[in-house]
């Protein structure tokens, strides 16, 4: 059973008179009963406006999308009534009051009985590890504590669909794992929950997502299992090179005969820029080892097995920047 | 969900949201001492001025009711119209804009929780103004005293709630329309005198006085808390104070509604930087 529809979904938003910028151009993409399906791309490539108009904040200048089959344009009241939103790095509520008093509030918009909001409190404190800062006020709180309230705040309803925004964003290593297992908790044994999370780190959705769709510029460039999506690269060739700094760029590797894509990670603690190359064909590497080696000293090529980075370079013939 | 339990859950959120605010009113009691302290100032300023210029002894009293109400005005122009501006800010409006409820009952719990700490500025205010310049009032009919208070701020906050669809749409730009409504407000409605039915003040301006609720409620408090006048004389200023309670909660409904819509169709809802 679908809990999201969308259907040739576009948003344009008008800057000016004359200038227009099309942040979604004709999206369609269902998401199943009890899937995490994730949304894939660059800063700005139009993950967030996706997630907005699904949760009923903004509308779609074109195309119809539905949320556990209600029209999120006609229907909002109904939509609103199964869903939740959290964004990542957003540290919301009210910091003159505790962390228990904050999730007590947000379970009133949902109208949870007292006794109910009180165990669910009880239970998301625990799985995000708040109990200790339950009667403190939240303006007490570190940043990360407070993002870990926001997440639970997402969940206080119990939600069918819930919507996360890059929800590990500036959260440390452990606190991001955990965020992880609750999501993928979230929809296992048969739960009947949906959740639709958009992220720019590719091994945050290959470890969660059942599917993801890679969006650029607006468009859904490729859609499956991180499994499928990766198989689309499995005929071509994947190294690493780590080299010196270059003069002038590394966008001489593009035009390479052979090379699908590159992607570029500055590394200047260790004086070293790493590569990670998509080639269409394997003869093509001894040419990028003489462009590389020619204008820079190269310490290390290692082949890669292939990773949903690889697909986008390979798919966009750049990484994400 | 049936509109009963629709209601009740509405109902919750109001409270729930009156109970935020004045809790975090009470854990900052220095506002409530400069809220107190600081009005008494321009207060005493006028009371010292109308005994000097040999006023009647009920002068005193307007300016203690008037530097009461300005409180309620000043806290519906930046405590409540400008709310959703400074909920956007911190993240909260989309968390209100997706939850199932109704925008009015979060404005409703704004204006609940800021009444009961208005509240506590007026007795400050009057407590001061007793004990300081002297002033007495003349209380004849605490009922109409009632009435004439809650219709005076029922008018008021519904209207911030019209003011604070404005938000919605233009976020910061719409502070211009609050700096824009202090200081003519303040002159108009007469917070330090009163305009409706004083010769001194020419008809034009006496005339666009009555497009403000608050000039309503200030001439009925002070004929009810100073001139120790009973309910059949405040009976022009209850009708006026509830059509305007009426029309604007009705009007701040569809208002909402609109704006809402409009800003969802231009995508001002979430954006932060305007």
């Amino acid at each position: 059973m679908k809990t999201i529809e969308v259907e040739n979904v576009s948003r344009i938003f008008r800057i000016s008179s004359e200038k227009e910028i099309l942040a979604l151009d004709d999206v369609s993409l269902h998401v199943k009963e009890g899937e995490v399906f994730g949304l894939l791309g660059p800063n700005g490539a139009g993950k967030t406006t996706l997630i907005k108009i699904l949760a009923t904040l903004l509308l779609p200048s074109k195309g119809r999308a539905f949320v556990a089959g209600h029209d999120v344009v006609k229907e909002p009241a109904k939509v609103r009534r199964v869903i939740n939103l959290v964004s990542g790095g957003e540290t919301p509520g009210y910091g003159s009051i505790t962390t228990r008093e904050n999730l007590w509030f947000f379970s009133q918009l949902y109208g949870l009985p007292k006794g109910e909001s009180m165990k669910r409190i009880a239970k998301l404190s625990e799985d995000f590890a708040l109990q200790e800062y339950l009667n403190t006020r939240t303006h007490k709180l570190s940043t990360g504590y407070r993002q870990r309230l926001n997440l639970a705040r997402g969940l206080i309803n119990d939600p069918k669909v819930l919507f996360l925004d890059e929800p590990t964003l500036g959260l440390d290593v452990i606190t991001a794992k955990r965020i992880r297992e609750i999501v993928r908790n979230r929809v296992k044994n048969g739960s009947g929950n949906s959740i639709l999370i958009t992220t720019h780190y590719m091994v945050e959705a290959d470890q969660i997502c059942d599917r993801i769709a890679i969006i650029d510029r607006g468009r859904i460039i490729a859609l499956g299992t991180p499994a499928e999506l990766k198989k689309m690269v499995s005929k071509q060739t994947i190294v690493s090179i780590e080299t010196q700094p270059i003069d002038g760029g590394m966008d001489f590797i593009s035009s390479i005969a052979g090379v699908n894509g590159y992607s570029q990670t500055d590394e200047p603690s260790i004086g070293r820029i790493k590569l990670k190359v998509v080639l269409n064909e394997e003869g093509a590497l001894q040419n990028v080892i003489q462009a590389v080696s020619a204008r820079g000293r190269i310490f290390e090529i290692t082949k890669s097995e292939p990773t949903l980075e690889d697909v986008y370079i390979a798919l966009v013939g750049k990484g994400f920047e | 969900m049936s509109s009963l339990h629709e209601f009740q859950v509405n109902v919750r959120v109001a409270i729930a949201r009156a109970r935020v605010r004045i809790k975090g009113t009470i854990q900052d009691p220095a506002w409530m001492i400069a809220e107190m302290i600081i009005p008494m100032f321009s207060i005493g300023g006028f009371i010292l001025l109308y005994r000097a210029l040999g006023a009647p002894a009920s002068y005193s009293g307007f300016v203690i009711v008037g530097g009461a109400m300005i409180a309620f005005w000043t806290n519906m122009l930046w405590g409540m119209a400008a709310q959703f501006y400074w909920e956007k800010e911190v993240g909260n409006l989309e968390i209100y804009f997706v939850a199932p409820i109704s925008r009015m009952a979060i404005l409703l719990g704004m204006a609940l929780g800021s009444v009961v700490t208005m509240v506590l500025r007026v007795f400050g205010i009057v407590f001061f103004g007793i004990l300081l310049f002297n002033v007495s009032l003349n209380i004849a009919d605490p009922i109409a005293l009632a009435i004439i208070f809650a219709l005076t701020l029922a008018s008021l906050y519904s209207l911030g709630m019209v003011f604070s669809s404005l938000y919605l749409l233009w976020g910061r730009e719409a502070w211009k329309l609050n700096e824009l409504l202090v200081e003519p407000t303040y002159f108009l409605s007469g917070f330090f005198f009163q305009i409706r039915g004083n010769a001194a003040v020419p008809l034009a301006l006496q005339f666009a006085s009555s497009f403000i609720p608050m000039t309503f409620g200030l001439d009925g408090l002070r004929k009810v808390l100073v001139l120790g006048q009973g309910l059949q004389s405040v009976l022009l200023e209850v009708s006026v104070l509830a059509a305007f309670s009426l029309a604007l909660f009705v009007a701040a409904h569809y208002v909402l509604a609109y704006m809402e819509n409009l800003a969802k169709k231009e995508g001002r809802l979430t954006l932060r930087w305007q």
